[in-house]
């Protein structure tokens, strides 16, 4: 079979022009010399100085680490049991219910999210801070996760965990040391999906942060408002490494470890 | 399986022995589909007890309600005197080996023998001893550091039984322990099993298609059918004295041939068919019935020359097939009526040598002794 034609060449030139050269070309006017953005004047890195100067987009960035960090733990651990529930649990009553709306978020528009989040917090007079921005990305990223482990979960050997059992294990002891352990890869990218996640968001936050605490997407979209300088063009070129850096590994961690599991497993299952 | 001194092992024999498992009228059912259908049984200490059956008999159900794994929806299981029906597996001294082995992919060989010490009751300075004595027990010593994807599928076969073995139970429960190994291998694994299983004194369930190694492992066979025990009873007395067509059609091969007997005293003189003489048989039936004489084809005397008069049956035919397996050959003969019975012969001679071929005229015999009646 040719691999090569024009074809396919031209189209995927396309392709990627279309998704990317708009971030090729902030990522470029990040290291310009000149303060207007349109006019290239020289390569420089002065604006990444200056970035680290800026005391507001600091305080917003440490503000998305800790939200980031907190909500994916969170929604890791409340995503894998809910995973385990669906993929576990049998037929019990409500089943279809529940997963129907664990799934629920992947689908429903953020701006609903949020808005429902936001009544939700007046109603229970839930003052708006980090610990509301934390919930509702936990909301929002718990469903992902779960998506992600019970992929793995279907394909696991239920023997492993009766022989586990039979061992003496308590469930939760054959969970711990057996199933946790096994599907370890899967939770790990999971968490790596929801910080991203959590890391891109703006809708959801802007709905859910309160004056005290802003989140860096809500910073830059503010900011930008009021103009675009090329300090946001280099924050904003930090943000596109780091939630590359975090999609990419989490797809490899998961490709590379559940593949090898799976060879474990079915080597181990003769 | 007898034991090393004279007297034989059949505790099912003796009517003070108390049965290390009694199943009394369990019936397991898994919505509309019945899988144990009222079944009672007891099972022995020391015993090696083979479950027999095609697949969706119900063997494997009734294993896993001795493991824990089910309830039966009626009926009682008792192990040892106590009822264990609704008794979570981690509480219950049985283990269990499973098919697919289950070795713990991300521990190593030893540390998937240790895993049930380290939640039993086993002081944590004695584990280690227990493990070698495990690692030894199935050879497995210099493999103690490897991971389970890192050893063949035999040796993994043996940390399985290791495993399940490391505990001391009470009943060791085996699903089709040796289904993923060759035949060469599953033979001489067949062999340590029924090795292992005396020296640890320990009691097996094992469960299993395969007629061979249920004849060839276990004191006593259960053959089911359809979620019922069909008939229980050591391999030999399975094999020789089925209780019906089903029993004798599961274990290895037989001719079975229906007619009508009656009964002359101690024997029955069944008319198969137009124009053959009657079958003789003895047998226990009292009174005339439809039935079939069953007769496993190594029973039944192949010869080109006449048999002599005294021979209880006779009859003749021709060659039509020869089923050639180098220690020995089946012949299907068939009759002038066209019905098709089948002998063996041990080939003791050069295949040269052999007195008959396709198509040649040659008379079956066997004495009234050799098959057996069934009216099931």
């Amino acid at each position: 079979m040719r691999r090569f034609s024009w074809f396919n060449a031209t189209s995927l030139t396309l392709g990627f022009a279309f998704l990317y050269l708009p971030m090729i070309i902030l990522v470029i006017y990040s290291f310009n010399e000149s303060r207007l953005v349109t006019v290239w004047a020289g390569f420089s890195t002065k604006w990444y100085g200056e970035l680290l100067q800026n005391d507001a987009f600091l305080d917003a960035a440490w503000v998305t680490i800790k939200v980031g960090f907190w909500s994916s733990t969170i929604a890791t651990v409340l995503g894998t049991m809910a995973a385990y529930v669906m993929v576990r649990g049998g037929r019990f009553f409500g089943r279809t219910v529940f997963s129907g709306m664990v799934y629920a978020p992947l689908v429903m528009p953020e701006v609903i999210t949020g808005l429902s989040l936001l009544l939700f917090f007046i109603a229970i007079d839930l003052d708006r801070g980090v610990l509301t921005i934390v919930l509702a990305h936990t909301t929002f990223s718990m469903c992902y996760v779960s998506v992600v482990v019970s992929s793995r979960l279907v394909s696991f050997d239920k023997s492993l965990e009766e022989a586990a059992l039979d061992l003496g294990c308590t469930p939760f002891d054959a969970f711990r040391s057996v199933t946790l352990p096994i599907i370890a890869p899967s939770v790990i990218a999971g968490w790596l999906l929801a910080f991203t996640l959590s890391l891109d968001d703006l809708v959801i936050a802007s709905f859910a942060s309160g004056p005290s605490s802003t989140t860096l997407p809500i910073k830059i979209f503010s900011a930008v408002r009021l103009g675009v300088t090329p300090e946001i063009n280099a924050l904003s070129t930090i943000m596109i490494g780091l939630v590359t850096v975090g999609v990419i590994t989490a797809s490899l961690v998961m490709k590379r470890n559940i593949a090898r599991a799976r060879l474990d497993e079915q080597r181990a299952a003769g | 399986m007898a034991q090393p001194s004279q007297d034989v092992f059949a505790p099912w024999e003796d009517a003070t022995e108390k049965p290390l498992i009694r199943f009394k009228n369990v019936t397991k059912r898994f919505g509309d589909f019945t899988a144990i259908d009222d079944l009672t049984l007891d099972i022995y200490a020391k015993e090696f007890f083979a479950l027999l059956g095609p697949s969706g008999c119900g063997k494997t159900t009734l294993m896993r309600m001795l493991g824990g794994f089910e309830k039966p929806t009626t009926g009682a299981i008792e192990l040892d005197g106590r009822d264990i029906v609704g008794v979570p597996p981690n509480k219950l001294a049985v283990n269990m080996m499973f098919q697919s082995y289950a070795l713990f992919p991300h521990l190593s060989v030893y540390d998937n023998i240790a895993f049930g010490l380290k939640r039993g009751t086993m002081d944590k300075a004695d584990i280690p001893g227990r493990v070698d004595e495990m690692l030894r027990l199935t050879r497995l010593q210099q493999f103690a550091k490897r991971k389970p994807h890192q050893i063949s599928g035999g040796q993994r076969q043996r940390v399985a039984l290791a495993r399940s073995l490391a505990k001391a139970p009470k009943l060791l429960l085996l699903d089709e322990p040796l289904g993923a190994l060759d035949k060469k291998l599953r033979q001489d694994t067949q062999f340590e099993l029924m090795d292992i299983q005396e020296k640890t004194g320990t009691t097996f369930v094992i469960v299993t298609h395969d007629q061979e190694e249920a004849m060839t492992v276990a004191s006593r066979v259960a053959v089911m059918d359809a979620g019922v025990i069909v008939q229980v009873a050591t391999p030999d007395a399975i094999y020789e004295t089925p209780n019906s067509t089903y029993v004798a059609d599961f274990i290895g091969d037989v001719n079975l041939i229906e007619g009508y007997a009656a009964i002359k005293g101690n024997r029955a003189e069944i008319t198969w068919a137009e124009g053959q003489p009657v079958i003789t048989a003895k047998t226990d039936l009292k009174a005339g019935t439809k039935c079939t004489f069953a007769i496993r084809p190594e029973k039944v005397a192949i010869t080109a020359e006449e048999p002599p008069e005294n021979r209880a049956n006779r009859v003749q035919g021709k060659v039509l097939d020869i089923a050639y397996l180098g220690n020995i050959s089946t012949y299907h003969v068939e009759l002038p009526d066209g019905k098709v019975i089948k002998a063996q012969t041990a080939n003791d001679r050069r295949i040269a040598r052999r007195s008959f071929t396709w198509e040649d005229p040659v008379w079956l015999s066997w004495t009234d002794t050799a098959g057996v009646v069934l009216t099931k």
